[in-house]
């Protein structure tokens, strides 16, 4: 199949997979099947066009002219391919673990959990081939929308209140600052055409940069640069499985994947490299990454310690983009990457010990390891890869961004990523210390690990993040190019 | 040949259907007439919109009086679009009209229903098509009288009231235009739309031009709900019968916007609106407070029905602020959103009309759980929606990206901002319905499962289909929407 055909039909498959889980509803095999078949149609699909993304083919397709000059269209560059790749990946290891997850745990309107589930895959992969600020606004918004559901799937108060906090801050930024920093863009280049070396640089000037800079970081509400992170806490009263893979994962990656690509295809990192407008950002990122960290320290709730954690990693991609320099710029693709698939492990086993333990709270945690082997196993790895410590993939990317900050002479920026290693440190060694060495607290309560699916996901997952250390140079094939794209 | 003479039969077909249903007197005869003149009125307005596309103004004298002494009908790119539109609303609403009337309508009422419901879409048919400002008048007055009766037949004895304050404010506004008019005749001695406006050079520093301008600008915005002026609108549309206001909703104002358009660029023009008079600068400040202040009301209105009759006087807001940035992608959004939020409301206002019959209320705390009994229909309000609070993929959005570049353009980034907070304040709006339609569980004693009649859920469907197609599929809306703003903004240079 040519690559523009595999493109329509990645999107495609998860929408038609959810048009099945709808239409198979009573029929919880045959619904199942059917999710596992759309995943493997669009893993299949993203994998086969990757060798022809590595030596150089930007394959293209043009569905609709919505307004003059700005179509509905897709183009695969390095940088989407990443992304799209981590989405295709994880998404049948995420189905895999729901089905564990959500039959464990009896929880209700399942089909609705599982159609939504597909859709927001196929926003995240549009979003990702997306071929100008227009198409990658319009997925943006869809994937909001679609994983409201999501957010809001157990209908209680609780649930209602996230929503609104969620949607609030999602829909409040992207609405107005996102639309109006992409109808500027276009009033001022005449285009949003996603374009190696940026379409705005020449065109306006040094303040205009930065305030339009201003409006795309903020008005990214998924990137979850502070103020406008507190949907990310208020989204994990979700079924865990859509904390791992959305809020791990697709949405949140979304959002530091559209911020990446405003910097590198929209302004040029070359352009605005010397540009004085543009310094606070680094700055607004640290404080996130430090601020977020400290948060996640205090916090007793394991899933709204990792959201927090996942708010800091998320801005140590924005800080490595913001540093504009080649090697930072590796360092954010590659860390899209090797956090998306350490979170979802930590995310992953969460859920394990909820299913199995119904625990959510870290106090709770002592001696657990010695009834959850495995899923500690799982966590402790994904632990390690955040904080960034070989063997696993995490230390790659930080390595690059560290790289990257002293190639710029950044000093600020290491020791803001010096600072935060320790602080990642000190919110997940003492859960792992307690989940190890402690005496169990209640032995009332007997139960054992959690169902083999969900093992099985966590297994893959961690093998990944082991494997992506051993194998970094896969990965660095694509970012190089688009350090080279944002050089050129 | 008759395709020479569709200018007229655009208006006589229906202005003849109206007395042929009063004289048949049946209910089923009346709406079967009126779904067929409907339907024709499409296709009319559909090949007047080809014909100006491709051989331009199509000038059309009545009774072969040439202008400007006689009546001209005159057809050029915009007026071809807003008969489109009008036409098009009415003959999705009409099938869809029989079996919510038959619910709401006492049925010995039925025929006078269908018979007014053509007179009014013969008068905003005409209001539109005529190049005459004398018979601008006579058809506004037609489609106002015609929509007295139509409000004043819903069940609820509120609508009597609502009809009686529509029918007074209504009447001030149709008022105001003819002094107006008056005026205009008084100094260029003339009725016809182009001919005034070559005449007007002449003599547009007097007082009384400028006094005809405040007339006909304020009974205008009385009539298009411009805020302040709107009071008449929330109560008109919460207690007319839905069909009708599915259909009021989606072309009354519209049109009146449309002849609003007409004198602002068309007959006084760039030279004397803009400079000292600063007509558009308090437009787009009424402009800017509707949008905020009607979408706040939205927000605390028990009933569907007035959240939706408020949010479409925000709506009118983004019309009319549009039309006073007065550039070229302002002025395309202002007719743009015309067609936009005339789909958009219609569909939603059609969806209610299905509650109302299934639920027997639509006040908003009676509706809780309701996607469960009626999925397609809250589904449908869904959609609808998120068109109006302007999300991509959606008409609404198409419009929103103009205005926002309009007033980028225009270095107005209080506009900007607004424009924002309106599209929020939607979101607000319309999500209490979801959460209450969605999150909250059903009552015990609900139905299962009731989901409106299909004769209405389809033609309801159909349009929020459309809101969807033309959030990608632009090149009517927009495009038409382009060559109106041209031949409007080209009036001026």
């Amino acid at each position: 199949m040519s690559p523009q055909s595999l493109m329509l039909l990645a999107v495609a498959a998860p929408v038609l997979g959810a048009l099945g889980v709808v239409a198979a509803q009573r029929h919880p095999n045959l619904r199942e099947a059917l999710s596992f078949a759309a995943a493997g149609i669009a893993l299949a699909c993203v994998l086969a066009l990757a060798p022809s993304v590595l030596s150089g083919g930007r394959p293209e397709v043009v569905l609709l002219e919505i307004l003059p000059g700005a179509a509905l269209a897709f183009r695969l560059e390095p940088l989407g391919m990443l992304f799209a790749l981590v989405a295709a990946v994880l998404w049948p290891v995420s189905t895999l673990y729901s089905i564990g997850y959500m039959r464990g745990n009896d929880e209700l309107h399942q089909p609705r959990f599982f159609a939504c589930f597909a859709l927001a895959i196929a926003c995240t992969l549009g979003l990702a081939f997306a071929a100008n600020l227009l198409t990658l606004f319009l997925f943006y918004e869809l994937l909001t929308l679609i994983t409201y559901p999501l957010v809001t799937h157990h209908q209680d108060e609780e649930a209602r209140h996230a929503g609104r906090v969620y949607l609030g801050y999602l829909m409040g930024t992207s609405l107005t600052l996102m639309l109006i920093a992409i109808v500027a863009t276009w009033a001022v280049a005449g285009t949003v055409e996603f374009t190696p070396g940026g379409i705005l640089g020449g065109e306006i000037s040094n303040a205009a940069v930065g305030g339009l800079l201003a409006l795309f970081v903020f008005g990214i509400g998924k990137a979850a640069v502070m103020p406008m992170h507190r949907w990310l806490p208020a989204a994990m009263v979700a079924p865990t499985p859509v904390s791992a893979l959305l809020h791990a994962v697709a949405v949140v990656k979304a959002g530091v994947f559209s911020v990446v690509k405003v910097i590198v295809y929209i302004f040029g990192v070359d352009r605005i490299a010397g540009l004085t407008s543009v310094d606070w950002l680094p700055f607004v990122a640290g404080f996130t990454i430090i601020a977020a960290s400290v948060v996640a320290l205090r916090a007793d709730n394991l899933k709204r310690r990792l959201a927090y954690s996942t708010i800091s990693q998320l801005s140590y991609v924005v800080l490595a983009a913001a540093l504009l320099t080649p090697l930072s710029v590796i360092g954010a693709a590659l860390h899209i990457v090797t956090h998306a698939i350490g979170k979802i492990t930590l995310f992953f086993a969460a859920g394990a010990i909820y299913t199995a333990a119904h625990k959510t709270q870290v106090s709770e945690l002592d001696g657990i390891a010695r009834r959850m082997p495995w899923t500690m196993g799982a966590f402790t790895v994904g632990a390690l890869s955040l904080i960034g410590i070989p063997p696993a993939a995490g230390f790659f990317s930080k390595w690059y961004i560290m790289l990257g900050a002293a190639q710029g002479g950044h000093w600020a920026a290491l020791t803001v990523l010096g600072l935060s290693t320790l602080l990642n440190a000190a919110y997940f060694l003492p859960i792992i210390y307690a989940a190890y060495f402690r005496a169990p607290a209640d032995a009332a309560h007997p139960h054992g690990e959690a169902p083999w699916p969900m093992l099985a996901a966590m297994a893959v997952t961690t093998t990944l993040v082991l494997a992506f250390f051993c194998a970094a140079d896969v990965l660095l094939g694509f970012a190089q190019q688009i350090a080279g794209g944002a050089a050129g | 040949m008759i395709l020479d003479h569709l200018p007229a039969l655009q208006v006589v077909v229906p202005l003849m259907a109206a007395p042929l249903i009063v004289l048949l007197r049946s209910g089923r005869a009346g709406w079967l007439i009126a779904t067929l003149v409907s339907w024709f009125a499409l296709a009319v307005a559909v090949m007047l919109f080809m014909r100006v596309q491709s051989v331009g103004v199509i000038s059309y004298a009545i009774g072969n009086w040439p202008p400007p002494w006689g009546i001209e009908y005159r057809v050029d790119a915009l007026n071809a679009f807003v008969l489109v539109l009008v036409s098009l609303i009415a003959s999705v609403v009409l099938p869809y009209a029989r079996t919510s009337i038959a619910a709401e309508v006492p049925a010995d009422r039925h025929y006078l229903l269908y018979s007014m419901f053509v007179l009014c879409l013969c008068g905003l048919l005409g209001m539109a098509i005529t190049g005459d400002v004398f018979n601008i008048f006579v058809f506004l007055e037609i489609s106002s009288l015609s929509g007295y009766v139509l409000i004043g037949l819903g069940r609820d004895r509120r609508a009597l009231h609502s009809a009686f304050q529509y029918l007074i404010m209504g009447t001030i506004g149709a008022t105001f235009y003819i002094i107006g008019v008056g005026l205009l005749y008084l100094m260029t001695g003339t009725l016809n739309l182009a001919d005034m406006t070559v005449r007007l050079a002449a003599v547009e520093e007097t007082r009384p031009v400028r006094a005809a301008l405040a007339f006909i600008t304020v009974g205008l915005s009385l009539k298009i709900a411009l805020f302040p002026l709107h009071v008449w609108l929330p109560g008109a549309y919460a207690g007319a019968p839905s069909a009708v206001v599915a259909f009021m909703a989606g072309t009354a104002t519209k049109v009146s916007v449309y002849v609003m358009l007409r004198f602002v660029f068309g007959i006084f023009g760039v030279r004397l609106v803009l400079p000292d008079l600063h007509l558009l600068d308090m437009l787009m400040i009424f402009s800017a407070a509707a949008m905020i202040t009607a979408s706040l009301t939205a927000l605390f209105q028990k009933d569907l029905k007035r959240l939706l009759a408020y949010s479409s006087v925000a709506q009118i807001g983004y019309i009319t602020l549009g039309l006073s940035l007065a550039n070229n992608d302002g002025v395309t959004a202002s007719v743009a959103h015309l067609f936009n939020h005339g789909i958009t409301k219609a569909a939603l206002f059609m969806l209610v009309g299905g509650i109302v019959l299934r639920v027997g209320t639509c006040q908003v705390d009676a509706l809780a759980g309701l996607a469960r009994r009626m999925p397609v229909t809250c589904f449908g309000i869904v959609i609808a929606g998120l068109s109006l609070v302007g999300v991509p993929g959606t008409a609404g959005f198409i419009t929103k990206w103009h205005l926002v570049l309009a007033a980028l353009q225009d270095g107005q980034w209080w506009v900007v901002a607004v424009v924002g907070a309106s599209s929020l304040l939607a979101a607000a709006y319309v999500w209490r319905f979801v959460e209450v339609a969605y999150m909250q569980p059903a009552p015990a004693d609900a139905v299962t499962r009731s989901e409106a009649p299909l004769q209405m859920l389809v033609p309801a469907c159909a349009m929020v289909a459309a809101c969807i197609y033309f959030g990608f599929e632009t090149s009517f809306s927009l495009g038409g929407a382009r060559d109106a703003a041209a031949v409007l903004l080209g009036g001026l240079r």
